[in-house]
């Protein structure tokens, strides 16, 4: 690869980077916080990529000199195009009920669990609803009425799970967070339909098949489709 | 001749330059453009037949396994873009701007010593191991010895004060957790070094050849060597991030389960998990947490194995030191990060 195809590459690495970064996209992979980040390697690629290209028409007297115009990267620098193309023509979705029902819930455990935030129903996470539920077996939940969205997930026999993806980093380090859904639900929720649920605490819990932990209930008193968020990932 | 601002010599031996017929197509002046098809007209055609068929490639990738594929390797690549980039311009400082007197001055002379104080300097720098690749092979070729070169580039993604800080949240209640990572990924890394010390031959690292920079003028060497630098790592990162979303989607979490009742199984797999799963240094922590049917001994392990071998490293590895180095550098990490951490695991944990 010469200096000029690789000026093209960098140019190309660096647009899609800046592209993610200044839209939501990124959210799909990585954490918020990342965002600053990305747009400033991004902007450090596109500016590589055409200060490369202004030494290489200005005719600087590099090694081109001494008779090769060409330097000598590896072969492997052409797989820096698969990104690219994997983001701005493919734009794969956040991870969903297909990774989620080939993980264990990942629930950790927690010991300190401050009153619930004003509201009715209380809109909390489904990582904050389950940890309550099985480490403080519902006592910081009490009779109050809970909203979760996520999104479906169907276990091995077929009943519906509303799960969410947690994040640390980047989605290879995602873990589901599962609550099974008890009471008046309809048959036939579909794989990755989001859910707005309101409901009470209910003492049923059942085994995760996967990797034998806990997955808490939530006693359904209403239940809506909504549109998948922004943030598909709670941390 | 050489000016005060122009770009010294370098000290180390480099790679030959491969042969033109190993080299990928290129030509032999970037101006003589009749005639011969270059790397750019290779580009342009790949770009437009991508272009040309994108509808059916989506479809083909519209898979629910290969659509998790996409989105892991996609989501590795973005959480090491910034690291990567990061890692490459301070390594291009180092090349270009920090004089080598500086680290003979900087570090201890001689050279048993100058490990431990290497491994002591990554905690200064937070970042994820894509950056501390360039930057220790940006370190050898300013002359500082490779013992604690390599002693630095197996510390620093280990032990920076994110990645404690990380480990502490995962952990809670566990401060022995943060305190065992630190200590063995610390004895790990000098002991690697001062190994190297002893059975490393310098003819294994091979930095690859780097022709432009001597009698460059300072900003040109600059942009240059980053160039460089993020097509060599970059290329391999993206061959490392293939290769854990490829691992991601097919090993099932059920195997797991099995293997973590058994405490010498336990440790084994979940070293070899980190290795193949190659997750950031600085949310493995949580992944470790998460996986309750192993030992402390054997997350610990996953922790210390992880940020210093894995198989993105081993690619970006192969890439800047050379091949010779890294698959004889990256077996003797990680059994040394094994047997460290079962020691410090049975003394603490």
């Amino acid at each position: 690869m010469n200096r000029q195809a690789q000026a093209v590459v960098l140019l190309l690495v660096g647009g899609a980077v800046l592209r993610s970064s200044l839209t939501d996209m990124y959210l799909r992979y990585v954490k918020q916080g990342l965002r600053p980040f990305l747009i400033a390697a991004g902007a450090l690629l596109v500016i590589a990529a055409l200060m490369t290209l202004w030494y290489e028409f200005r005719g600087s007297k590099t090694d081109d000199d001494h008779g090769h115009g060409h330097s000598h990267e590896p072969r492997v620098a052409w797989l820096l195009i698969l990104p690219v193309f994997a983001l701005l023509l493919v734009s794969p979705p956040a991870l969903g009920s297909y990774a989620a029902s080939r993980a264990g819930t990942a629930l950790q455990q927690v010991s300190d669990f401050p009153p619930l935030p004003q509201g009715d129903p209380v809109q909390i996470s489904v990582l904050d609803y389950a940890s309550r539920a099985v480490f403080d077996e519902g006592r910081s939940l009490g009779d109050r009425k809970v909203q979760l969205r996520g999104f479906v997930v169907k276990g091995a026999d077929g009943a519906p799970y509303l799960a969410r993806m947690i994040l640390t980093c980047c989605a290879a380090d995602a873990r589901p967070i599962k609550v099974g859904l008890a009471g008046q639900v309809p048959a036939d929720l579909k794989p990755d339909t989001w859910l707005e649920v309101t409901g009470r605490y209910t003492e049923k819990k059942v085994k995760d098949e996967i990797n034998g932990e806990t997955i808490p209930y939530l006693e359904v008193v209403d239940l809506q489709r909504v549109a998948a968020p922004n943030e598909q990932y709670e941390s | 001749m050489a000016a005060p601002d122009r770009i010294e010599q370098r000290e180390l031996p480099v790679a030959d330059p491969p042969s033109p017929a190993v080299d990928a197509p290129s030509r032999p002046s970037p101006r003589g453009l009749r005639g011969r098809v270059g790397s750019v007209e290779i580009l342009a055609a790949v770009l437009v037949l991508v272009v040309v068929f994108r509808a059916p490639l989506s479809r083909a990738l519209s898979a629910p396994g290969l659509q998790t594929w996409t989105t892991v390797f996609v989501s590795v690549m973005t959480q090491a873009v910034p690291f990567l980039v990061f890692g490459v311009v301070l390594s291009a400082v180092i090349a270009v701007f920090v004089p080598a007197s500086f680290f003979a001055r900087a570090l201890p002379r001689h050279p048993a010593l100058a490990v431990p104080v290497a491994s002591a300097a990554g905690v200064v720098l937070p970042g994820c191991e894509c950056g501390s690749v360039p930057i220790a092979g940006a370190l050898v070729r300013r002359g500082v010895t490779p013992a604690a070169a390599l002693a630095f580039l197996l510390a620093s993604p280990a032990i920076n004060p994110i990645v404690l800080a990380s480990t502490a949240v995962a952990f809670p209640g566990q401060p022995k957790m943060v305190v065992a990572r630190a200590l063995a990924s610390m004895l790990t890394a000098c002991a690697m070094g001062w190994l190297w010390l002893k059975l490393g031959k310098t003819e294994w690292i091979k930095l690859p050849h780097r022709p432009e920079l001597a009698g460059m003028s300072k900003p040109a060497a600059f942009w240059a060597a980053a160039r460089h630098d993020v097509m060599h790592a970059g290329g391999y990162l993206v061959l490392g991030a293939m290769a854990a979303a490829t691992i991601n989607v097919l090993v099932p979490q059920q195997w797991m389960r099995s293997l973590g009742e058994n405490p010498v199984l336990g440790v084994l797999t979940l070293a070899v998990l980190a290795v193949v799963l190659s997750i950031c240094s600085e949310a493995d922590a949580f992944v470790a947490a998460s996986l309750r049917e192993f030992s402390m001994t054997a997350k610990l392990a996953f922790l210390v194995v992880g940020p210093m071998i894995d198989l993105k490293l081993f690619a970006m590895q192969s890439g800047i030191f050379g091949r010779r180095f890294a698959t004889r550098f990256a077996p003797a990490t990680f059994v040394m990060a094994i047997v460290v951490s079962v020691l410090v695991g049975v003394v603490l944990l």
